[in-house]
C-alpha cells in the first residue's frame, strides 16, 4: 500500500468507539455493515425536513462522530420502517434513529412540551397521535 | 366464531366510526367481535431500543387479557384481532420480542407480578383484514347486497400494517390486501404510487404543516390516479388524510378535498347497513356528498 493511499485511512479515536458501540448496543443494528448505497435516503418521505440524510447519519455513527446526536434527522424520523424495507445490507434504520433519540432524551430531555397543547387541540387530536409523540419526543 | 377484539383508545374517541362500522360489519359477516374485558393503552409505538422493557407491559397485559378470556370460554382461541394500525403493530411486535427473548420475557413476567396469571406467549395478534382473507373474500362478496359499483376507491396502507418485515400484513412493496377488499366489495379500485408513504405519522400534533405536505402529496397523487374516495386502516392515517386538509388548502389553494373513510364504513355500506352503521357522517370532510353522486347511498 502506498503511503498516500495509507494516509486516507481513518483512524477513530477511543472515544468515537465508545459511542459507536453505544449506538450498536442500544439498537441492535450492525452499523458496519452500511456501504452507503442511499436507498434510505432515497425511499424516506421526511428528507425535506432533516439537515443530514439518513444514510448520512448512519456514516456519522459508524464514525463514531457524537454530531449525530445534535442532528435534527433524529427527531424529524417519523419511524416508518420505509428505509428497513429497502436496505440491502439488513439495517433497521428506524432503530438506530431511536438509539440516538434515546441518548439524547435519557438525559431529560423534552423535545417537546405537553403544557403548550390548548384543550381544544388536545381533544381534537387522535390519542395515537398524542401518545406516540410524547413516546418519541420526551424524556 | 367468537375471536377476542382490542378496539385501542383511539376507536372510542376520535375514531368512532372505525369501531362502529367494525361492529356492524363483522357482525353482518358472522364474525363474533369479543372486546376484551379490560384493555389498557398499547403504548401506540412499539420499544425500539434494545434495553426497553418497560413498554412491552402495556402491550403484553393485553395479551395476558385474552388468553384469560379463552381460560374463561369467552372467546375460541388464543387470538386478537386489532382494526388501528398503530395497536396491531404494537401488539404483535412486544409478542415477537417477548416470544424470541427469554432474558426480557423473564423481565417482563417479574414485572407483572401482580396479575393473577402468567403470560404465556401463545396469543396470536392479527388485524381484520387477515382475518377477512383467511375466511376467504368470497365470504365477503357473498354478503355484498349493494356493490359499490362505479365508486373508485384507492386504498392507502401507510407504514405501520406493512412494515416493519415479519410484521406487515401484505407485501411491503405490492400490497394487494385491501385491493382484495375492494373488489369483492364491488368498488373500482385505483392503484397508485403514494400507498405505503409515510402520512407524517404523530408530527400532525407539533409539526402539522409538515403533515400539511405529506398529505397534499398522497392525496393529489391519488386524485391523479382517479379517486373519488381514499380507503384507509388507520385512525391516524385518517385523521392526517382528512381532518388535515384544512391545513393542506391553507398552504396549497388549489387542492381539492376528497373524502378518506375507513375500509369497515365502506363494508358495512356494501353490505347494505344502516346509516347509523356505516357511521359516514362522522369523517372530515364529509364522504356522503360524492357516495350519494356516485351511487352507493
Amino acid at each position: 500500500m502506498s503511503s498516500e493511499i495509507q494516509g486516507l485511512v481513518l483512524h477513530p479515536s477511543p472515544g468515537n468507539k465508545v459511542f459507536r458501540d453505544r449506538v450498536k448496543e442500544l439498537s441492535g443494528e450492525k452499523v458496519e455493515l452500511c456501504f452507503q448505497c442511499g436507498a434510505c435516503s432515497s425511499g424516506c418521505p421526511m428528507t425535506q425536513e432533516m439537515d443530514y440524510l439518513p444514510s448520512k447519519v448512519i456514516r456519522m455513527v459508524q464514525l463514531g462522530l457524537e454530531e449525530a446526536l445534535e442532528s435534527k434527522t433524529i427527531w424529524v424520523c417519523t419511524s416508518c420502517f420505509n428505509c428497513e424495507v429497502r436496505c440491502p445490507r439488513g439495517i433497521d434504520i428506524a432503530n438506530v434513529m431511536e438509539a440516538l433519540r434515546q441518548l439524547v432524551l435519557r438525559k431529560k430531555y423534552d423535545r417537546v412540551v405537553l403544557n403548550e397543547l390548548t384543550d381544544e387541540q388536545i381533544k381534537e387530536l387522535p390519542q395515537v397521535a398524542i401518545i406516540s409523540s410524547l413516546r418519541k419526543l420526551t424524556a | 366464531m367468537k375471536i377476542a377484539y382490542y378496539p385501542g383508545c383511539t376507536l372510542k374517541t376520535t375514531a368512532k366510526e372505525f369501531d362502529i362500522s367494525t361492529k356492524a360489519s363483522t357482525k353482518a359477516l358472522g364474525i363474533d367481535l369479543v372486546e376484551l374485558p379490560r384493555w389498557n393503552c398499547c403504548g401506540t409505538v412499539h420499544a425500539l431500543a434494545k434495553d426497553d422493557v418497560m413498554h412491552h407491559l402495556a402491550p403484553l397485559r393485553n395479551l395476558l387479557r385474552v388468553e384469560e378470556m379463552k381460560q374463561e370460554g369467552l372467546v375460541d382461541e388464543k387470538r386478537v384481532v386489532a382494526l388501528c394500525a398503530m395497536c396491531y403493530n404494537t401488539l404483535k411486535r412486544s409478542n415477537q420480542a417477548f416470544n424470541a427473548d427469554p432474558d426480557k420475557a423473564g423481565k417482563v413476567r417479574e414485572s407483572m407480578d401482580n396479575e393473577a396469571n402468567v403470560y404465556s406467549g401463545q396469543v396470536e395478534v392479527e388485524h381484520l383484514l387477515e382475518t377477512l382473507r383467511t375466511q376467504g373474500w368470497d365470504k365477503v362478496q357473498a354478503r355484498v347486497t349493494k356493490p359499490l359499483k362505479g365508486l373508485k376507491v384507492a386504498p392507502y396502507y401507510g407504514c405501520l400494517l406493512l412494515r416493519p418485515r415479519g410484521i406487515g400484513i401484505d407485501n411491503a412493496d405490492n400490497p394487494t390486501i385491501m385491493e382484495d377488499l375492494l373488489h369483492a366489495l364491488g368498488a373500482d379500485v385505483i392503484d397508485f404510487s403514494y400507498k405505503q408513504k409515510c402520512c407524517g405519522s404523530y408530527h400532525t400534533v407539533y409539526m402539522k404543516e409538515v403533515v400539511a405536505d405529506l398529505s397534499n402529496r398522497i392525496l393529489t397523487q391519488a386524485q391523479a390516479a382517479g379517486a373519488d374516495i381514499v380507503a384507509t386502516a388507520c385512525p391516524l392515517c385518517e385523521y392526517n388524510l382528512g381532518n388535515r386538509q384544512t391545513e393542506v388548502v391553507k398552504k396549497y389553494p388549489h387542492f381539492n378535498s376528497i373524502p378518506i373513510v375507513y375500509f369497515t364504513q365502506l363494508m358495512a355500506l356494501a353490505f347494505g347497513l344502516s346509516e347509523d352503521e356505516t357511521a359516514l357522517g362522522m369523517n372530515k370532510p364529509d364522504p356522503r356528498p360524492i357516495l350519494k353522486e356516485k351511487g352507493p347511498i
